[in-house]
């Protein structure tokens, strides 16, 4: 005896909880009559439990410990980038039109003065801030309106505003080239477009309002 | 535990691998069981099992966090097993007939010849015949099947893991179940 296209598509159906009342009636109505169906469903039926009758594996000892020690080695993430990524470019070219059409662009430069939150051991050529080879800084460095090339070691968390980290300065002559490493969380804040953003919201708030009143 | 989890995604995100290794400890017996039964293989397993886990991590920033990361990790493991099984030279491949042998796989001519010690004292006949029906199964169905029965996912869960659509899980789903009943059906 054949078994029942249209009813092995309803077996189907049944076995992935996709069936209605009236087609899983109509199932099982022609299961008790038709021999051929009954086999078939209890063939799959008995496949199904077999499958989940299979025992779980372990992954073998030492899994965890083998997957970390092939990773990367534990980089410092510059969230600089991130911040350019949530900020779209196009939306920094908009808001600086608009800042410079309404005026308060000029406000920005008036402090733009050199500032770093400690002094001794490093040093200070222009702009930047060299931290030298010999020198190891362990507290958080912060810098505001200049960059920062690091050839010795800052174990602290290092915060640029305004500023970035540079690879090599000419210096005296000689060129002077990062090969230090910083052992905190690097974070590089372009504060003129953080600036500009606190304004742009400002300026809405004002239009609105305006509107509004 | 989905919220131990995200938590731990987030500390992953800014680099700690401390964390990682507890994300890697919660899933490591899931995906390389996962891996070997895809695999049919406890070193290839433990080889795209490690590969899963160092891509996702290195990947990490690529992860939606409104989603699932066990789906993510999944999918991640399910590609690497596929990837591996079609790089698997002819004549290595284990469903290959061999002329003359009526049928007999390779597959089953390793087992019955060959087999590894230390398997054969860890699963049961009927396990092992089991494993060895499923491994037998084209990987697209192979991947369904173990997905929804053994690592019970739901038919939406598996449509996010391989990237395809619902209808496509069902019509493979069926066909999957309709191999193994006839492969099945005699023990
Ligand atoms: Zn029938």
């Amino acid at each position: 005896m054949e078994t029942h296209k249209e009813i092995i598509i309803l077996m189907h159906q049944y076995f992935d909880g996709e069936i209605d009342k009236v087609k899983e009636m109509e199932l099982f109505t022609h299961i008790e009559s038709c021999g051929a169906c009954r086999n078939h469903f209890g063939e799959l039926k008995q496949t199904i439990s077999l499958i989940q009758s299979a025992e779980n594996i372990q992954a073998p000892s030492g899994f965890t410990n083998s997957v970390i020690s092939k990773l990367p080695k534990e980089k410092k993430r510059i969230k600089y980038k991130r911040l350019f990524q949530t900020h779209p470019i196009l939306t920094a070219a908009a808001i600086f039109f608009i800042l410079m059409l309404s005026g308060v662009f000029s406000q920005w430069n008036q402090d733009n003065e050199l500032v770093v939150s400690k002094q001794e051991n490093l040093i200070i050529k222009g702009d930047t801030v060299i931290v030298p080879e010999n020198v190891v800084v362990d507290e958080d460095l912060v810098i505001q309106n200049g960059d920062l090339l690091v050839m010795g070691v800052i174990d602290g968390d290092v915060t640029i505003i305004n500023g970035k980290l540079i690879n090599e300065k000419p210096i005296n002559g000689k060129l002077m080239a990062s090969a230090g490493e910083v052992n905190g969380e690097l974070q590089i804040v372009d504060r003129v477009f953080e600036w500009l953003w606190f304004q742009v919201k400002g300026l809405f708030k004002s239009v609105f309002s305006f509107s509004a009143g | 535990m989905e919220q131990i989890i995200s938590e731990k995604i987030k500390q992953v995100k800014k680099g700690d691998q401390a964390a990682y290794s507890l994300v890697v400890n919660f899933y490591q017996d899931r995906i390389y069981q996962h891996c070997y039964r895809m695999l049919g293989n406890k070193h290839e397993a433990e080889d795209i099992a490690q590969e899963a886990f160092i891509r996702a991590y290195i990947n990490i920033d690529s992860f939606d966090e409104k989603r699932k990361f066990s789906t993510w990790l999944y999918r991640i493991a399910t590609n690497l097993t596929i990837d591996r099984i079609r790089k698997r030279k002819p004549d290595y491949y284990l469903d290959a007939e061999i002329t003359g042998t009526e049928g007999l796989t390779m597959y089953s001519q390793l087992s019955s010849s060959d087999p590894l010690p230390s398997e054969e004292v860890e699963s049961s006949e009927l396990n092992r015949y089991i494993h060895q029906e499923i491994s037998e199964l084209p990987p697209k169905y192979r991947s369904i099947i173990i997905l929804r029965y053994l690592e019970e996912f739901s038919l939406q869960e598996i449509a996010s893991i391989l990237d395809i659509p619902i209808g496509t899980v069902k019509t493979r789903i069926h066909r999957g179940r309709e191999a193994l009943r006839k492969r099945l059906r005699h023990v």
